[in-house]
């Protein structure tokens, strides 16, 4: 299975990696629009600072993932290529995963039409590579099997 | 002097188109000098245009290329005569001292790479295809012997340690220091893979990187910065740096800010202390005393390494070079006067010196009519830009060139002169851990190799098309060249005809 490895060596801080992940969750997937326009998605991945360490934190996609465990009615769940995701629709925003996550990366969703429903790095589905590692300028972030 | 207040107009002006600014704020980290912030009350970025240097590191990074950088139009009246002047007049009465300043020297000389034109064969003497025919570039540096004697049993005679080069181009001196980990690690990666050389320059070598062994020069300058007898085992040849191209008569200053914790580690010397160079090293003052110094690391190295002795393009370059090869220097670099650095007085860089071009020229020259030529390879250094200037400084005479600027343009250098302020933004020329980041060793030492192949291949398509297959049969072969736009002199000094001749 793969996913995005962080290379905290290579991360230039740029926060590249939320512009693109917040374009690819945008309705348009155009960048001008999905921040000018539109009502801002969250980005699922955020980079941390602590100088000069940085780095771009998303979902690991753990095996014995807690956020799973901790979700009352299984809306987290591993989709069929084998990552954690959150299904929307029967979600509740009860935070329990957010509780229970490690790694800090499950955030509420602040759109208006979906307030406070917890949303979470997806590995972009709709794409081969995910659009962080793609706008990555310094190959901090790369997609690979672990 | 106190620093007085400042009055100088920006050199740039950073234009942001507002309607495709996202607020990312992306600019705001990558700007290491503090020429973008953030207004959250305005919701706005804006710019300190003073404060940019022209670097283009947020242009580049900006996803909605909203930024572009602009020259500032001279704000004064115009004065053919001062206008070049004001800004320097201003800073030296503002600061009370020299402007240092980076990089090569940018005053508009002529370059004779561009005034020489390269032969192609034709009917009579017919070209070569590169792609069906083995082309040659292939080049060993070193002393070559005057005859070969060889016996049923093989070679008899005693060949001198040489440099085994797979393509004619090294990367030049630059220091662990003056560079970061990083590209230091690039250069060394690309060296390993090309089959060629880099330089650690003066500031020694660190522990990680003696794992480039056998791709490693190993520098001795006049601050001995880190030379110990495993720096000199780890090097597959030693130079001994007499002058630099950038600053000839100069010695070397490294900041102490920029002396980190590894830096002075490697260098041998107090952390946050200033690395001073000095301009002679104390125990040359003379050919004699070279010839000592030369032959105590050739002892030292139980005479198994070719020592090279690097000097600058001055006026009496022949003679000084003459005196090299009889002080028994196995390789002798010229720097050319275009040639970088990381901090220089500006008016050193600026004045002092000669252009590469004939400086190769009188050198090899001179080598040739005495008859010593095949004692020392000549290694042509400073300014050297592409391909052709390569193939046109081995047919003025050099066996090999080293390129310094040209392989950081590669990583990502944009050439904005700021390598003494230790603040570079593309994380090239600083010891800033958060900034030296920004090279990715793996990309960049891609690049390094990107660019020498396709510089091999270019080499190799214009020695096809000259009807020569082999890079030694192009060296010294100045009957490939044609002089355009240079008078009776200049021809003359570089050893060329005209065009039509």
């Amino acid at each position: 299975m793969k996913v995005v490895k962080i290379k905290e060596d290579n991360c230039v801080y740029c926060h590249l990696c939320e512009v693109a992940c917040i374009v690819e969750h945008s309705q348009s997937k155009d960048i001008i629009k999905a921040f000018k326009r539109e009502e801002r998605p969250i980005a699922r991945c955020s980079v941390e600072f602590n100088y000069p360490v940085s780095l771009s934190v998303m979902c690991r996609h753990c095996d014995d993932a807690p956020c799973m465990e901790a979700c009352q009615n299984g809306s987290m769940h591993r989709d069929e290529r084998g990552y954690v995701v959150v299904n929307p629709d029967t979600c509740v925003g009860c935070w329990m995963c957010i509780m229970a996550c490690p790694y800090g990366v499950i955030k509420r969703d602040t759109r208006r039409e979906v307030w406070g429903l917890s949303t979470k790095c997806d590995l972009c589905p709709d794409r081969e590579i995910p659009a962080c590692v793609e706008a990555c300028p310094n190959e901090a972030l790369t997609f690979e099997e672990l | 002097m106190k620093n007085l207040k400042e009055y100088v107009p920006p050199s740039f002006i950073v234009e942001r188109d507002d309607y495709r600014c996202i607020r990312c704020k992306a600019c705001v980290e990558q700007c290491s000098f503090g020429a973008t912030f953030y207004d959250e009350d305005e919701d706005r970025v804006w710019n300190w245009n003073a404060k940019c240097v022209g670097c283009n590191r947020c242009a580049a990074i900006c996803p909605t290329e909203a930024i572009t950088i602009k020259r500032s139009a001279p704000t004064y009246r115009y004065n053919h005569n001062w206008n070049t002047h004001i800004d320097g007049l201003k800073k030296r009465a503002i600061f009370g001292g020299t402007p240092v300043v980076s990089m090569g020297n940018d005053k508009p000389y002529p370059i004779y790479w561009d005034h020489m034109l390269l032969n192609a064969s034709q009917v009579t003497n017919p070209s070569i295809d590169p792609l069906r025919e083995p082309m040659e570039l292939k080049t060993f540096l070193g002393r070559k012997p005057a005859k070969i004697e060889v016996s049923d049993d093989g070679l008899k005679t005693r060949l001198a340690p040489q440099l085994e080069l797979e393509v004619p181009i090294m990367f030049a001196a630059m220091s662990y220091g003056a560079l970061s980990y990083n590209v230091i690690e690039a250069l060394g990666r690309a060296a390993k893979y090309m089959g060629t050389y880099y330089n650690s320059g003066e500031g020694g070598l660190n522990k990680d990187h003696y794992k480039f062994k056998g791709n490693i020069i190993v520098q001795v300058a006049s601050g001995r910065f880190g030379v110990h007898k495993d720096y000199l085992d780890v090097g597959s040849a030693i130079e001994i740096k007499i002058g630099q191209g950038a600053k000839p008569g100069i010695g070397g200053h490294l900041p102490g800010e920029k002396v980190s914790e590894t830096i002075s580690e490697t260098r041998m010397m107090p952390k946050g202390s200033d690395a001073l160079s000095p301009a002679p090293h104390h125990d040359v003052y003379s050919i004699e005393d070279l010839r000592q110094l030369i032959f105590a690391l050739k002892e030292a190295t139980e005479y198994k390494k070719p020592v090279a002795v690097k000097i600058a393009a001055v006026h009496n370059v022949a003679a000084i070079a003459s005196g090299i090869a009889r002080a028994g220097a196995d390789i002798i670099v010229i720097d050319g006067f275009k040639g970088g650095t990381g901090a220089s007085p500006q008016v050193i860089r600026d004045n002092i010196g000669l252009p590469l071009e004939i400086a190769l020229a009188v050198v090899d020259e001179r080598l040739r009519s005495e008859g010593i030529r095949q004692d020392v390879s000549i290694v042509a250094s400073g300014g050297i830009r592409n391909s052709m200037d390569v193939v046109k400084a081995i047919a003025l005479g050099a066996d090999a060139v080293y390129i310094g600027t040209a392989a950081l343009i590669a990583i990502g250098c944009t050439m904005c002169q700021q390598c003494h302020t230790g603040k570079c933004a593309w994380g090239i020329s600083t010891q800033d851990p958060h900034l030296s980041k920004r090279v990715n060793p793996d990309i960049a030492s891609k690049r390094l190799i990107n660019l020498l192949e396709v510089w091999a291949l270019e080499i190799k398509e214009t020695m096809g098309a000259m009807g020569i297959n082999s890079i030694e049969s192009l060296r010294g072969n100045r009957l490939n060249l044609r002089g355009v736009g240079l008078n009776e002199k200049e021809l003359e000094i570089l050893g060329i005809l005209p065009a039509g001749e």
